[in-house]
C-alpha cells in the first residue's frame, strides 16, 4: 500500500510537485559547501606553496617539516577541509545527474566512506610523525 | 541516469521544403521544428523560405505568415504579439525568448525555430508546461496576511514598492524556467527559475507577512538548492529580468534566519 513505486500517472500535477514536502534542511549544506572552500584557500596556497619548497627533499627533510607543530595542525586541516568540501560537492553532483534510487544511494556511500576513510588515514598518518616526533 | 541523448521517437528528420515563389527578392529561411502526435512519426525540420518584403519584422510575424499563407496546421501559442502574454517562447536561433519581440534581422542565416526545450511537446512548437503551472501554483502566489483587512490599500512606502522592480515584470512565459540545465535534470524537484522569483517576489512584499513559511516551503536541496548558479536564466530572459539574483536573495534570507 505504501510502495513510492507505484504508478502516479493519475496524480494530479500540484500533487506531484507537492511530493513528500521540504526538507527544511537545504541552507546547512550549501553553507557548509562555502564556508570549507573559504578555509580552502589559505590552506590550498599553503598546500601548494610548502610542495614547491620540499621539491627535491629526501625522507628526512619531509620528517623534520612534518615533526614541527605548525606543519602538522595545517596539514590535518587542509586534509579534513578538502575531504569535507570534497564529499559535499560530489553529493551535489551525483545527485544532479544520477537518478535511480539503487545507484544514487551506492555512490553516495562510497563518496561519503570514502571521504571518511582516506581523510581519517591521512590525518592519522599526520599525527603519526608529528607525535613520534 | 540524466538523459544526454534523445529517445528514438525523439530523434529529429528531415521534413518538407516550402521554397519560395519565383521573382521574390529579400527570401528568409526559416527551419521549424514539426511533431504531429496523431500520426506517430518522429518529429521533423520543415524548412520555409518567406518573403521579407510582404512580411512583418518580427519571429512572429513570419510564423503568423507561415500558418497563414504557406502551411495551415503549423501549431504555436501566441496571443498580445507585444511582449506582455508570454504565450510565443519558443527556443529560436538556439535562445529562449519570445517570438514577438524577436527581431528577424537580428539573426544572420536561417532563423531556427525549437519548442521551450526538455518540455514534453504537445504538437509542433507547443510545450506542455502544466508541471511549471503546478509547480508556480505551489509556492502560493498571493498575498497572505493575518492582519485584518483594512478599508483602503495596504499601505506601502515608495522605497519598499522598489524592492519589487524587476520581479513584478515577470510574464511567466517559462523562457528562463526552460533554459536551465539544472531545471531540465531534475524539474520534477526543482522550482526552476521563474518560480523561485516568483517566490521571492512575495517574500520580498512588505504588505505580505508569510515570509517565514515561505522560505521554509523552499528550503530544501532540491526545490532551491539545484541551483548552482549556471545563469543561463538571466542571460536568457526576454523581459532582462534576473531570476539569478532573486534565488541569490532567497539564499541570503535562509542563512540570515539561521
Amino acid at each position: 500500500m505504501n510502495n513510492p513505486n507505484r504508478s502516479r500517472a493519475l496524480r494530479s500535477k500540484l500533487g506531484r510537485v507537492r511530493g513528500l514536502g521540504s526538507t527544511h534542511e537545504g541552507v546547512h549544506h550549501w553553507w557548509a559547501q562555502r564556508m570549507s572552500a573559504v578555509a580552502l584557500l589559505p590552506l590550498s596556497l599553503w598546500f601548494i606553496y610548502s610542495l614547491i619548497t620540499l621539491t627535491g627533499a629526501d625522507y628526512a627533510v619531509f620528517h623534520s617539516w612534518l615533526s614541527e607543530f605548525g606543519n602538522s595542525v595545517f596539514l590535518v586541516l587542509f586534509i579534513v577541509a578538502m575531504f569535507h568540501h570534497a564529499q559535499l560537492g560530489m553529493q551535489v553532483v551525483i545527485e544532479d545527474y544520477v537518478h535511480g534510487e539503487v545507484w544514487k544511494m551506492g555512490l553516495l556511500l562510497c563518496i561519503k566512506y570514502g571521504a571518511v576513510l582516506f581523510g581519517a588515514s591521512g590525518v592519522f598518518a599526520v599525527l603519526k610523525i608529528s607525535l613520534a616526533g | 541516469m540524466v538523459e544526454f541523448l534523445l529517445p528514438k521517437n525523439s530523434k529529429i528528420k528531415r521534413g518538407v521544403d516550402h521554397k519560395a515563389a519565383a521573382g521574390v527578392k529579400h527570401i528568409k529561411r526559416f527551419q521549424i521544428y514539426r511533431f504531429d502526435p496523431d500520426t506517430g512519426e518522429n518529429p521533423r525540420l520543415d524548412s520555409f523560405e518567406v518573403d521579407l518584403d510582404t512580411c512583418g519584422p518580427m519571429v512572429l510575424d513570419a510564423l503568423v505568415k507561415i500558418k497563414d499563407e504557406i502551411d495551415s496546421t503549423l501549431t504555436f501559442r501566441r496571443s498580445c504579439r507585444e511582449g506582455v502574454c508570454g504565450s510565443c517562447a519558443f527556443n529560436i536561433d538556439g535562445t529562449n525568448t519570445l517570438a514577438c519581440t524577436k527581431p528577424i534581422t537580428s539573426i544572420s542565416g536561417t532563423v531556427k525555430v525549437y519548442p521551450l526545450p526538455h518540455m514534453p511537446v504537445i504538437k509542433d512548437l507547443v510545450p506542455d508546461l502544466s508541471v511549471p503551472y503546478a509547480q508556480y501554483a505551489s509556492i502560493e502566489p498571493w498575498l497572505k496576511s493575518d492582519t485584518p483587512a483594512p478599508t483602503a490599500e495596504r499601505l506601502q512606502s515608495i522605497e519598499e514598492r522598489r524592492e519589487l522592480d524587476g520581479m513584478w515584470e515577470c510574464i511567466l512565459c517559462f523562457c528562463c524556467q526552460t533554459s536551465c540545465p539544472s531545471y531540465w535534470w531534475n524539474g520534477d524537484r526543482y522550482l526552476g527559475p521563474a518560480i523561485l522569483l516568483q517566490a521571492y517576489r512575495w517574500m520580498a512584499d512588505t504588505r505580505d507577512e508569510a515570509s517565514g513559511e515561505r522560505l521554509d516551503d523552499v528550503d530544501d536541496p532540491f526545490r532551491l538548492y539545484r541551483c548552482h548558479t549556471i545563469m543561463n536564466c538571466t542571460n536568457t530572459c526576454p523581459k532582462h529580468l534576473n531570476p539569478g539574483k532573486a534565488i541569490a536573495e532567497i539564499k541570503h534570507l535562509l542563512l540570515k534566519r539561521k
